[in-house]
């Protein structure tokens, strides 16, 4: 009744997410006394791989088979089912991010496996299982009783702590079954990722609202971010204006995220916005207005025009960092 | 080319979210229901395709009782030309793509649109399930769709990029922020027309759930907020530092 963990790579290497999910997988095949495998597609060296011996993992099944590309999910669940048989899996993990949400519930359709989302911890239950997840965009959490034998997991981003157990690791090279027929999605271009900070695994987020009162005074967002190694956001009239890409936009209908450190700056922090960051470790709000509800939600306030305090942030920052 | 959109009706997203004493049910006597946002956003898509020509028929259902019949009233006014309720519980989201599943015929449509999650429950699956029981192809994190004859054209959001992909129907395209650019307000002539048009009920079959939910609970509330004076913002990172030990 081992435990599968689905391990993504990003040009070859693995990110703090994928050994996220590897780090949670290993905590709950130790709760169940059972084993870790993971599931790995694309060009990964075995260098790269060894990384998750670190992390609990006993085994990979390890495939680069040309033909397997994540932007079909109908294909790469017939894949993953393969890997599950193999392993005889029981509980099946990925990340909550677009592979995650593409491909498991196609999996929990095609297994009837029971699938819980958005998960934010280990199981509060082995018997009955039951997790708790995000509800109402990030208002409340709920636990899902799972019901059925196997069990699909997608857990949301910065929400389990890596622990490091070393472990041996064995690589498999895994050939599944490709149905040719199921080539059936065409990609015509790709505008790759860059080496950018994603703003769904950053530690800190620098995030700006309509206070910032136009695209053009985003470089004191943007700099500050980049003195403190932050990803940026911003909130949703922002990203409505077309001031910042919707990609930025957190918040009920965006993204919903959970940094260390989030910084608010001129964002009044509607009930819609703080359903997206109120996950976050520890909320700086910057505001004029000494009112603005984001205030209630902060950790640490400043009451003040962002277009003055942002300067004397970064300044501050800075210093700090050289002291 | 014939698009169905699946509608959820879900909480105002301003409603402030409440449970009962024993945390087991959510409080839903002060709720306004709406069109679950990024299905709406759906719709709208849906319907600019068949204002520019590229689509015929604008199709909508839901799983629900006859609670959601406002909303799905109000995806008529917008402009949808029909609608189906499937009358059962939405008791989990493989019971809700099943009854979806036994009522449709999925030859009669092109494109299904599903939103990318719903505000309520967050489970991002009846799209992907949908598709698996159809077994037809799905295209997630949809941020725009065209159709240029029968192929279907969509740009998908990535992890830190994006991507371009084709598809001939009939496929699930899973859609987010961005499809649309703000959500279609019914029109006085529409609220009317909508009194007239099909509001199909079907009675749903008897599907179980694969998950439920045994309790819930508010994010543990924060503590009053340490104010800072603008005059010495650089006591800002010492409490990060020392106190909140967060750098």
């Amino acid at each position: 009744m081992s435990v599968l963990v689905y391990i993504e790579d990003r040009k070859g290497t693995l990110p703090k997410q994928s050994l996220e999910i590897a780090s949670y997988s290993a905590h709950l095949a130790k709760m169940q006394g059972t084993d870790v495998a993971a599931l790995v597609m694309g060009k990964v060296e075995n260098d790269e791989l060894n990384k998750l011996s670190k992390f609990g993992i006993t085994s990979i099944l390890k495939s680069d088979d040309d033909r397997i590309y994540s932007s079909n999910p109908q294909l790469l669940s017939v894949v993953i089912s393969q890997a599950i048989d193999k392993t005889n899996a029981k509980t099946i993990v990925f990340a909550h991010n677009g592979t995650g949400k593409a491909v498991a519930p196609r999996l929990s359709a095609k297994l009837k496996a029971g699938l819980a989302t958005a998960v934010v911890g280990l199981p509060d239950s082995m018997n009955p299982f039951s997790v708790y997840k995000k509800v109402f965009t990030g208002k409340a959490f709920a636990s899902l009783e799972i019901y059925t034998e196997i069990k699909i997991l997608t857990l949301s981003p910065n929400t389990h702590e890596i622990v490091e157990i070393n472990t041996n690791l064995n690589i498999e090279k895994f050939n599944p079954e490709i149905p040719e027929n199921l080539q059936n999605i065409k990609v015509l271009e790709t505008s790759a990722a860059g080496e950018e900070l994603l703003l769904s695994e950053a530690d800190i987020v620098v995030s700006g609202g309509r206070g910032m009162k136009g695209p053009e005074n985003w470089s004191l967002i943007e700099d500050l971010a980049n003195e403190m190694g932050a990803a940026t956001a911003c909130s949703r009239p922002v990203s409505d204006e077309g001031w910042r890409d919707h990609s930025e936009h957190v918040g009920q209908t965006g993204k919903v995220i959970a940094p260390n450190l989030y910084i608010a700056a001129g964002i009044s922090g509607a009930i819609q916005h703080i359903g997206g960051v109120n996950s976050s470790k520890c909320i700086v709000a910057i505001n004029k207005d000494e009112d603005a509800p984001i205030f209630e939600t902060a950790d640490y306030g400043i009451v003040g025009d962002v277009m003055k305090v942002f300067p004397e942030l970064l300044k501050a920052y800075k210093e700090f960092k050289s002291s | 080319m014939n698009i169905l959109v699946c509608i959820s009706s879900v909480p105002d997203t301003t409603t402030k979210i409440r449970f009962s004493k024993d945390n087991s049910t959510l409080e839903t006597t002060d709720i306004q229901w709406i069109i679950n946002p990024w299905d709406e956003l759906a719709l709208t898509r849906a319907l600019e395709l068949k204002d520019s020509g590229a689509c015929e028929l604008v199709s909508i259902v839901n799983v629900g009782n006859s609670a959601t019949e406002p909303v799905i009233r109000k995806a008529l006014a917008i402009g949808a030309d029909a609608a189906i309720r499937i009358n059962a519980e939405a008791l989990d989201a493989i019971s809700v793509a099943n009854q979806i599943a036994a009522v449709i015929k999925v030859e009669s449509y092109d494109l299904i649109l599903t939103g990318i999650e719903s505000s309520d429950y967050n489970g991002s699956s009846v799209g992907g399930m949908l598709a698996e029981i159809f077994n037809i192809p799905s295209i997630s994190g949809v941020s725009s769709i065209d159709i240029q004859a029968d192929e279907i054209i969509c740009d998908r959001e990535i992890e830190g990029g994006k991507e371009k992909v084709s598809v001939t129907g009939p496929v699930v395209a899973i859609v987010q922020k961005g499809i649309a650019k703000e959500p279609r307000i019914p029109s006085m002539r529409g609220i009317m027309q909508a009194r007239t048009k099909l509001l199909n009920v079907i009675d749903g079959m008897d599907f179980s759930a694969d998950t439920g939910f045994v309790g819930y609970k508010l994010p543990e509330l924060k503590g009053a907020c340490k104010m800072i004076k603008e005059e010495n913002v650089a006591e800002l990172f010492d409490l990060l530092h020392n106190e909140a030990k967060i750098i």
